[in-house]
C-alpha cells in the first residue's frame, strides 16, 4: 500500500511498556470515507493504538502521518482536526452535560448554547442538559461523550469502545453516526468487540496479544 | 471557524472558577488552615506584642507556604483522574496555553484570596497597620510564584498515587527563597525600614518563574501523560 497524504498512515510502530513489547510493527493506512475497526484480546494494545494515534504516546519506533505529515510536529493542528473518546466518557461530574460540552468543544469552535443542545438531543440526551454529569447513568454519559464528539465537528475520530454501557438503541445510534460521518468524507478508528454493521468502507485490524 | 488563544485561556479560567465554586470546600480548606495556623501562635506563645511581632513575619510565611501546597495537589490531579486532561492535551490549542491558563485559576482562588485574608491574620499577629501594603504585596509576589512552582511539581507528580508528599518535596526546597525575602520584607515594614530590596527580589523571582515555569511545567505534564 503506499502512503496516503489525505489521510492517516501509520508505518511499522512499536511500543514498549517496561520489558513488554505492547505494538508490535503496526502499519496501517486510512483514506476520507474509510472506517478502521480495530479488535483483539484484552491487552493486545487497542488502546496503546489509539493513544499513539491521539499523539499522547510517542512510539519508540515508527511514525503516524495525518495528510502527509508527522502529527508530532503539527501536534496542535493535527489535534484541531481529531476528536477522541477514552474508554471513560470524560466528563466532570460537578458540571452540567452542557457545560462540560461547552468547556471542552468550547475550545476548538465557538458554538452557541442551543447549537450545543442540539447535539446532545442529537445523541438522545437533550433532557441532561442541565443535569449534572455525575447523576447521569454510564450509558448517559456515553450518550454526552458522543455528542461531544459529533459537536467537535473533526473529521478523524478515535474511539476506544464508545459502544460500552449502551443500549441496544444507543448501539443502532452511534451506528448510524458513524455511518453518517464516514459517508460525509470523514474517517474514524473505532476500537470495538463486538462486529460494526454498517454500509460504508469498513476495514478490519486485528491485533494480536 | 477557530478558536483564539486569548478566548481559549478565558474559557479555562471560567472553567476552573465554575468548578472551585461548584466544591467551596476545596478552596476555603487552605484558607482556614491559614488562619488557625496562624491564630495558634498568639494563643501558644505568650500575648506579648513585642514578641509577635518578633515572630510575626516567619509564621506568617510558613502558615502561606503550607496552605498553598495544602490546594497545589489538586491543581491537575482531579483532571487527570476523570480524563479531561487527556482531552484538553489534545483540543487543538497549545498545552502551554492550558497550562498558564490553569495556574492562573488557581492562584486568583488560592493566593489571591489568602493575600485578601492576610490582613486579619495581621492584626492577630500584631503587625502594625502601616506594614500591610508591603505584606500583602509579598504575600502576592510569593504566592504566583509559588503557583508557577507548584504547577511544575504537580505536572511531575500528577501520575503518582501518592504523590501530594512528593509535592512538597518537589516545590518547598525550591519556594526557600520566597520565604527567606517574603519574611525579610516584612519584618522590614514591621520595624519601619525601607522593604524594597527584599520585595525586588521578589519580584524579580516572580517574572523568572511566570516566564519559565509555564515551559517546564508543560514539558512535565507532557511526560506523565504518556
Amino acid at each position: 500500500m503506499n502512503s496516503a497524504p489525505d489521510g492517516l498512515s501509520v508505518e511499522k510502530v512499536h511500543v514498549w511498556r517496561g520489558d513488554r513489547h505492547v505494538l508490535k510493527g503496526v502499519s496501517l493506512h486510512l483514506r476520507p470515507h474509510q472506517l478502521l475497526h480495530v479488535s483483539g484480546p484484552n491487552g493486545a494494545g487497542k488502546t496503546t493504538l489509539l493513544r499513539v494515534l491521539c499523539g499522547l504516546l510517542r512510539p519508540e519506533e515508527g511514525a503516524v502521518a495525518w495528510r502527509g505529515l508527522p502529527i508530532l510536529k503539527s501536534r496542535t493542528d493535527y489535534h484541531a482536526s481529531l476528536a477522541y473518546s477514552s474508554h471513560d466518557p470524560a466528563l466532570k461530574g460537578d458540571l452540567t452535560s452542557l457545560e462540560n460540552l461547552r468547556y471542552s468543544v468550547g475550545l476548538r469552535r465557538h458554538l452557541s448554547n442551543e447549537e450545543l443542545r442540539a447535539n446532545l438531543s442529537k445523541t438522545g440526551v437533550g433532557d441532561c442538559a442541565d443535569l449534572p454529569a455525575r447523576v447521569l447513568s454510564a450509558g448517559q454519559r456515553r450518550r454526552v461523550a458522543m455528542a461531544r464528539i459529533l459537536a467537535s465537528d473533526a473529521a478523524l475520530w478515535l474511539l476506544d469502545e464508545p459502544f460500552t454501557n449502551l443500549d441496544a438503541a444507543g448501539t443502532e445510534l452511534l451506528s448510524l453516526l458513524l455511518a453518517e460521518h464516514v459517508r460525509a468524507g470523514g474517517l474514524a478508528v473505532v476500537v470495538a468487540h463486538q462486529e460494526i454493521r454498517l454500509s460504508g468502507d469498513v476495514h478490519r485490524l486485528e491485533l494480536a496479544a | 471557524m477557530t478558536v483564539g488563544a486569548w478566548a481559549a485561556m478565558s474559557l479555562i479560567v471560567r472553567r476552573e472558577l465554575c468548578l472551585s465554586f461548584r466544591r467551596p470546600g476545596q478552596v476555603l480548606q487552605p484558607l482556614v488552615f491559614f488562619l488557625i495556623v496562624t491564630t495558634l501562635f498568639p494563643l501558644s506563645l505568650s500575648p506579648q506584642l513585642s514578641l509577635l511581632r518578633d515572630m510575626a513575619p516567619g509564621v506568617l510565611w510558613v502558615a502561606a507556604l503550607l496552605s498553598s501546597l495544602l490546594s497545589l495537589d489538586s491543581l491537575f490531579k482531579s483532571d487527570a483522574d476523570d480524563g479531561t486532561l487527556e482531552q484538553l492535551a489534545i483540543c487543538g490549542q497549545e498545552l502551554s496555553l492550558i497550562v498558564i491558563a490553569k495556574a492562573a485559576a488557581h492562584w486568583l482562588v488560592s493566593g489571591a484570596a489568602l493575600v485578601v485574608i492576610s490582613p486579619l491574620v495581621g492584626v492577630a499577629l500584631g503587625i502594625p497597620t502601616s506594614a500591610f501594603a508591603t505584606m500583602m504585596l509579598s504575600l502576592a509576589l510569593g504566592t504566583l510564584t509559588l503557583s508557577w512552582l507548584g504547577a511544575i511539581g504537580a505536572g511531575l507528580t500528577v501520575g503518582l498515587r501518592r504523590g501530594n508528599v512528593l509535592l512538597s518535596l518537589i516545590v518547598l526546597p525550591l519556594a526557600m527563597p520566597l520565604l527567606i525575602f517574603g519574611a525579610n520584607a516584612t519584618d522590614r515594614a514591621i520595624g519601619g525600614t525601607s522593604p524594597a530590596g527584599p520585595l525586588y527580589f521578589l519580584a524579580a523571582l516572580c517574572v523568572f518563574t511566570c516566564t519559565l515555569a509555564p515551559f517546564a511545567a508543560t514539558a512535565a505534564l507532557r511526560i506523565t501523560l504518556e
